[in-house]
């Protein structure tokens, strides 16, 4: 019965009925808007270039302790008449960074958007710094940073990025150390403010109960008083592939590996069959061959995935699994095959019909919520894409032939490059220091 | 203040009892009871199985069997080989997953809408129709247990987690963890499974729920086609072992030195939505939300603002299970400060909100946020499925749902005056030191 059913499928889904208007406000900020009058909500989100690769040396964290600090008093109000303030007009704000951006989502009531885009723009703009503000934040910050070295998880993904990029602002934690923590005075904040919260790095959209023309004029709001220009990037790194497994002993039951190597640019012709590739071989959401072998057949761990991951200045494949101590040299033994398989013989046609049958139905998805779709909308225009990309976006990979595809893995997976972090205490690895 | 003036006004219609707009219900004959929230925004459906049954639910010496089971749900069924159902489903460009707790234990897929009756056709074939291939066994109980690792037996907070339940409920299942006890899941076997699912799983145990863009009368007449037909089992009253009065308080210490970060957490028995009348679990909500949900609450504002005591201190209440349930207060101490200082700053700063009682300016900024909250709920399809799926299998209704905004909104200061007076109950308490050395109990000498 089943069967019978399943015959009517298959054919490139519609898109969303969404219309993406591009604006440009009226101080020259592009803004890309869809009006969703369904709710009485508008959400949106703002993306500054820069993030926490602009910290100074010896001022690591700085960028993620001002972030912290941006809704702890602003303007008239110090840090408890702020959360009042937000509170009584029900609204939601949200701060993050990450190494190569600053981020600002809010959503807001439509009945009080005048007022809370006042109040977010005094964070955005008017931080205070306030000393009680800045201890607070800086003791809660030293404390994130002595908790993660007894964090698995977090030490695998630190030791990752300074393997790869030894030398490069992409081997410092956002988070900084306990040195460079401690010796951030409020100047320094208000310098990195002025640095990372520039008017001309940023990328804004706006989704929900708002006409299009009047999204330029509240993205000015919101960015009023920001300098036009920062500082100069840093230059593209190098990634450092290869090598023996780097394993950092830690007394838990269940070993914690990291792994990856060099992957294509978000701009690289070839990124959409990259993509392709990687959803069939580890891709989350799909029943890939790593997820099929690894935990379906043999029971090896909870979950594995592997995603590509283009960041401004450096692109990289990356993967992660957690296996028992006496099982996870096997998993890296699978997960080498695999990327040797895949490097050779790339996938079949029948997986590539599959990923596609997947990759078309699913994007839909990304775009049920307005804050989802403010989200998305900020992450297509990062990557370069045009406005019409989430209508095209379907036909692009129906396009790919298998040749291209498998060109693409061919490129993409190369086992010698692979290199491996793991957290644990494995067991029938060779260490290395 | 001319701001929270504007919020009063904005918000002074009074909520009307009755179903949500936008929300309708249905019952089959062989007793399944459907939800449908029509959210026509996008071109996608929410689809959801809930099963009343949960880890609470499951035989002694068999804890685990409930979450175990959910995992070999997707492992194929007459008509399905192994790995089939999700393989389907992302052919379709959909996707799946499931969960398990204490109460429930739900299936859901996300697709574009006109797929839906192919979801419901294979959500209805192993609601009856389950194989259990014995080669899948052992490899799926060594994904749960590596599950079991990887939440739990690699952290040791979510260890210390669950020797506070085992303390919290002397008699009841809440005291095992929904994961199971590592133990016991290493013995779970295929008909262990089968047994638990030939007795739980049947249409008359099970709350469907569509959210998305549909037609509702569409989504009956396709849930009678593929649900309609199943056969309706004799269902167990659902009773479990229940709590004897609790006569004394129970204090712990977990050391470890894995620890990230020490800190004091205590939880009190209390009354859920299901066991008492909402109108007393929404009063425990707001003093939640008052002692401890945020920087403008009395806790926050007290440990962590005013004397810097805390890194953190909050107040938490789960209102939604279906027998008592747990409210309960933690700090995080400053470095310095030991946990026995923490504790009794704690306590001081909690006796101090009883002596003042609630601050009616506060109680009305919480309400507000909270009735701003429904619109924002709004926004999220899947969000808004879960609400009524969670509460429907803890026994509560369709109005009872749409009515829980209204009973927070109905709250006073002397309801959260009154919750307070009767939570803090010392007796029925589970006091928890989470410790890197047994240094942080009472800090270091000198």
């Amino acid at each position: 019965m089943i069967r019978t059913l399943l015959c009517l499928i298959v054919f490139a889904q519609p898109l969303a009925a969404m219309d993406i208007v591009e604006v440009i406000s009226p101080e020259g900020t592009r803004v890309w808007v869809v009006d969703a009058p369904e709710i009485p909500i508008v959400s949106l989100e703002l993306s500054f270039e820069g993030g926490s690769r602009l910290d100074p040396d010896g001022r690591e964290g700085l960028t993620t302790m001002m972030v912290g600090l941006l809704a702890e008093g602003a303007g008239e109000r110090d840090a408890l008449a702020f959360a009042e303030a937000r509170q009584d007009l029900a609204a939601r704000f949200g701060f993050r960074n990450d190494k190569d951006s600053v981020s600002v989502s809010a959503s807001v009531l439509s009945e009080t958007l005048d007022e809370s885009v006042a109040l977010l723009a005094s964070a955005i703009a008017r931080p205070r710094f306030d000393p009680p503000a800045v201890d607070r934040v800086r003791t809660q910050l030293l404390s994130a940073i002595d908790s993660d070295t007894r964090n698995p998880r977090a030490l695998a993904g630190r030791a990752l990025s300074e393997t790869f990029f030894a030398g490069h602002v992409y081997a410092r934690p956002s988070d900084g150390t306990r040195s460079s923590v401690s010796a951030i005075t409020v100047d320094d904040l208000r310098l990195q403010h002025a640095r990372t919260l520039v008017r001309g790095r940023v990328t804004a959209a706006v989704v929900g109960d708002i006409r299009p023309e009047e999204a330029g004029p509240l993205i000015d709001r919101l960015l009023a008083g920001l300098p036009e220009v920062g500082p100069p990037l840093p230059e593209p790194a190098d990634v450092q592939e290869g090598g023996a497994p780097l394993i950092i002993p830690f007394d838990v039951p269940q070993s914690i590996a990291v792994f990856g190597h060099e992957g294509p640019a978000r701009d690289d012709p070839a990124f959409l069959a990259a993509f392709v590739a990687n959803t069939v071989i580890g891709g989350g959401g799909f029943g890939s061959r790593l997820a099929e072998d690894i935990r379906e057949a043999r029971g090896l761990t909870y979950s594995i995935s592997t995603a590509l991951s283009p960041r401004d200045q450096a692109a990289l494949i990356l993967g992660s699994v957690s296996s028992a101590n006496d099982r996870i040299a096997e998993v890296v033994r699978l997960v080498e095959e695999e990327w040797t398989r895949a490097g050779q013989d790339g996938i079949t046609a029948d997986e590539l019909d599959e990923a596609k049958r997947y990759l078309t139905g699913a994007y839909a998805l990304r775009f049920t919520s307005n804050g989802a779709i403010a989200g998305s909308l900020v992450g297509l225009q990062r990557a370069g894409l045009p406005i019409d990309y989430p209508d095209r976006r379907n036909a692009l990979v129906e396009a790919l032939t298998l040749e291209e595809v498998n060109a693409a893995a061919r490129a993409l997976y190369r086992p010698d490059a692979l290199r491996f972090v793991i957290v644990g205490q494995p067991e029938g690895l060779t260490r290395t220091e | 203040m001319r701001i929270f003036a504007l919020i009063l006004a904005l918000f002074a219609a009074p909520l009307a009892r009755g179903a949500e707009p936008g929300v309708t219900t249905f019952t089959l004959e062989n007793g399944l009871q459907g939800v449908v929230i029509v959210d026509s925004r996008a071109p996608v459906v929410t689809h959801m199985v809930w099963y009343r049954v949960g880890s609470a639910d499951e035989p002694p010496g068999k804890s685990g069997i409930a979450h175990f089971l959910e995992h070999l749900m997707f492992t194929g069924t007459d008509e399905l080989s192994q790995g089939e159902f999700s393989r389907i489903i992302a052919d379709n460009g959909g996707q799946d997953n499931a969960f398990t707790s204490y109460d429930f234990t739900g299936y859901f897929q996300r697709i574009g809408s006109e797929r839906l009756e192919l979801m419901m056709q294979l959500e209805a074939d192993r609601m009856a129709d389950l194989r259990l291939d014995p080669a899948v066994i052992q490899p799926e109980r060594d994904v749960i247990i590596e599950e079991r690792n990887q939440r739990v037996d690699n952290d040791p907070a979510a260890l210390f987690g669950e020797e506070r339940r085992a303390a919290q409920y002397l008699n009841h299942p809440y005291g095992r963890p929904i994961i199971g006890w590592r133990h016991e899941m290493e013995r779970l076997t295929r008909e262990d499974a089968l047994a638990f699912y030939d007795l739980h799983y049947a249409p008359n145990n099970a709350i469907l729920v569509v959210a998305g863009d549909v037609d509702p009368e569409e989504v009956e007449a396709l849930a009678a086609k593929h649900y309609g037909p199943l056969p309706p089992s004799d269902l167990p009253p659902r009773v479990r072992p229940s709590e004897p009065p609790q006569r004394s308080a129970r204090r712990l210490e977990f050391i470890d030195p894995r620890v990230r970060q020490p800190y004091v957490i205590r939880s009190y028995l209390a009354p859920s939505r299901a066991t008492g009348d909402q109108d007393t679990a929404a009063a425990l909500q707001i003093l939640a939300s008052l002692l401890g949900g945020g920087i403008t609450s009395h806790l926050q504002r007290a440990l962590t603002l005013d004397t810097e005591t805390a890194l953190d201190v909050g107040a938490f209440y789960s209102p939604l299970a279906l027998d008592e349930t747990t409210f309960g207060i933690y700090i995080v101490p400053q470095p310095g400060l030991s946990l026995v200082e923490a504790e009794a700053a704690l306590d001081a700063a909690v006796q101090d909100f009883i002596d003042a009682g609630p601050d009616p300016e506060r109680l009305a900024r919480i309400k507000g946020q909270l009735r701003a909250s429904e619109i924002f709920a709004l926004d999220s399809q899947r969000a808004r499925a879960g609400r009524y799926g969670r509460a429907l299998t803890m026994g509560l209704t369709v109005e009872d749902v749409a009515d829980w905004p209204a009973a927070l909104d109905r709250v006073t200061v002397e309801d959260v005056a009154a919750a307070a007076e009767t939570v803090f109950d010392l007796r029925r308490s589970v006091t928890g030191y989470l410790m890197r050395t047994p240094e942080d109990r009472e800090g270091s000498a000198g």
